[in-house]
């Protein structure tokens, strides 16, 4: 249960991550978003058993990482967080494919674990985008970004909404996890009979809170849009930025660059 | 500011377990006064409230604001004309930060981002917050959230202002500068609180709410010096009122 309230209080730390006003925090949200979108396509085009060519790509987040000022061990610990789904999605793929494949001459490996390899890193990295977009740019600015991209307005509320329910989820579930701790033998957990009203007490709690925010939103005019504070245009530095990283991924995606390096090498020495 | 009174005319309220909350309530609220709703726990008070913001509407009998009936199709301009703000600050800051919260309210009306930017500002100085502008609003004390709630609200201009228990969870200092504020602002002005001498301080007039009606309507001091009527309503005198505990043993 306290983990629960950790998790919480992480997320205000990923919302205070993205306060901070670093180069890559200052980029437009738009630029960073279609960054993070073109990162995540290209991660995910390689072969199902590309390993050495998706390596390049980990510049990208180590490079997001020192621009944006980021705490590189607390993100690992978000990342670890979602890694059981990761390893729970390639699990399989060793004891179904079987193929043999050659490894750098060295070796043979059964072509599951190539892949399991494989789906792992992709992961890996779409998953870090993901968190690294969160952790430099605020909501509502990626919020604001998605209309100008052309987003529907619907999902658009949603997506917000759903940002600011979450917090008020965890909130409560907190209070609950406390109350719960405060009156539990020490050493033991819940009784397995009272998590039935405990998550219903959870649902109808939450349920009254958002409808108190959301009287809260009715008052001060909002009709169904959420009107974002406009962002500013995109400027000449967003968009090399946007060419910059756009070109990067193109790079890896077309060249091996370990490859090509590995031959640079051996012709130099 | 335009003259807005306010007429609540036999008004009858029903929750939807079928609890009575007002049960035949009528009052008059004239333009600039300064009105305490008091009252013991479930006498009707934010139920009261909720029906001037719009947020319920009454099963019988009439809510009347500046001559428009509280109604769906009025709501747009009942909502410009009373801000409301919440009993817990929490629920009324829902934005990443104070600028966008108080923000919220004035990009709904639709203005321009001068006029935005210009209204926040405003609003944040008049609560003394503008340093506040750029934090989250969940990293700020009890006295500086309330603050930015009512900031919220005085930014969308409005000409009433309804206050659900404005000085509860507040220490005695974030209190008496939330007093000195509210004292400031020429808005009629309906207050809902236990905190009687916030009501000795702020409001000339004061309703006394018993079962979802008006038990009692009247200058303020004159209903606090009659003990038996607070007693009936469950309130009793304000401490300023009181005659002290230690002078009096001494």
């Amino acid at each position: 249960m306290r983990n629960i309230v950790t998790a919480w209080l992480d997320l205000h730390y990923l919302d205070d991550l993205a306060r901070q006003a670093s180069f890559f925090h200052r980029l437009h949200p738009a630029g960073k978003l279609v960054i993070t979108l073109a990162f995540a396509v290209t991660a995910a085009s390689f072969d199902k058993y590309e390993i050495a060519g998706l390596l390049p790509l980990f510049f990208y987040p180590l490079a997001v990482m020192a621009l944006g000022r980021l705490p590189s061990s607390r993100l690992l610990q978000r990342l670890l967080l979602v890694s059981p789904v990761v390893l729970l999605v390639g699990l399989f793929n060793p004891l179904l494919d079987r193929t043999p494949h050659d490894v750098a001459g060295l070796f043979t490996i059964a072509g599951g674990w190539l892949s399991f390899l494989s789906l792992t890193l992709k992961l890996t990295l779409t998953t870090t985008a993901a968190l690294l977009l969160i952790a430099t740019t605020k909501l509502p600015a990626i919020g604001a970004a998605l209309r100008q991209l052309g987003l529907p307005r619907a999902l658009v509320v949603q997506l917000l909404l759903l940002h600011r329910y979450l917090f008020v989820l965890l909130e409560e579930v907190g209070r609950i996890a406390q109350a719960c701790e405060l009156r539990s033998a020490p050493g033991k957990g819940l009784p397995y009979g009272a998590w039935g009203s405990l998550l219903g007490q959870l649902l109808l709690r939450t349920v009254s809170r958002a409808e108190r925010i959301y009287q809260a939103m009715r008052c001060r005019g909002f009709d169904g849009e959420i009107r974002l504070l406009m962002l500013r245009p995109m400027q000449a530095r967003d968009y090399w930025h946007l060419l910059a990283w756009c070109g990067f991924f193109l790079l890896c995606r077309f060249v091996n660059l370990p490859h090509a390096f590995g031959h640079f090498l051996l012709e130099v020495l | 500011m335009s003259h807005h009174t306010i007429d609540l005319t036999n008004v009858h309220y029903h929750y939807p377990d079928g609890t009575p909350a007002l049960t035949g309530l009528s009052l008059h609220i004239g333009h600039g006064e300064a009105v305490a709703i008091v009252g013991a726990n479930g006498s009707g008070k934010t139920t009261l409230l909720s029906h001037l913001a719009g947020l319920l509407f009454a099963s019988a009998g009439e809510v009347n604001i500046g001559g428009y009936p509280v109604a769906p199709k009025t709501l747009s301009h009942i909502r410009r004309t009373i801000g409301l703000v919440f009993q817990n600050p929490d629920d009324q800051l829902f934005m990443p930060t104070v600028y966008e919260d108080v923000a919220f309210g004035p990009l709904n009306l639709g203005l321009p981002p001068a006029s935005v930017e210009e209204r926040v500002s405003a609003a944040l100085q008049t609560v003394d917050a503008l340093a506040l502008k750029d934090r989250p609003p969940y990293r700020l004390s009890g006295g500086q959230k309330r603050a930015v709630a009512i900031a919220t609200v005085l930014a969308m201009e409005p000409a009433i202002l309804v206050m659900d228990e404005p000085t509860a969870a507040l220490d005695p200092f974030a209190r008496r500068q939330l007093i000195n504020l509210l004292k400031t602002f020429s808005h009629t002005k309906i207050i809902a609180t236990h905190d009687l001498d916030l009501v000795l301080d702020l409001c000339e007039r004061t309703v006394i709410l018993k079962d979802g009606r008006v038990l009692a309507d009247g200058r303020t001091r004159d209903l606090f010096r009659n003990k038996p009527l607070l007693a009936e309503a469950r309130l009793e005198q304000p401490f300023s009122m009181q005659a002290c505990p230690v002078c009096s043993q001494a």
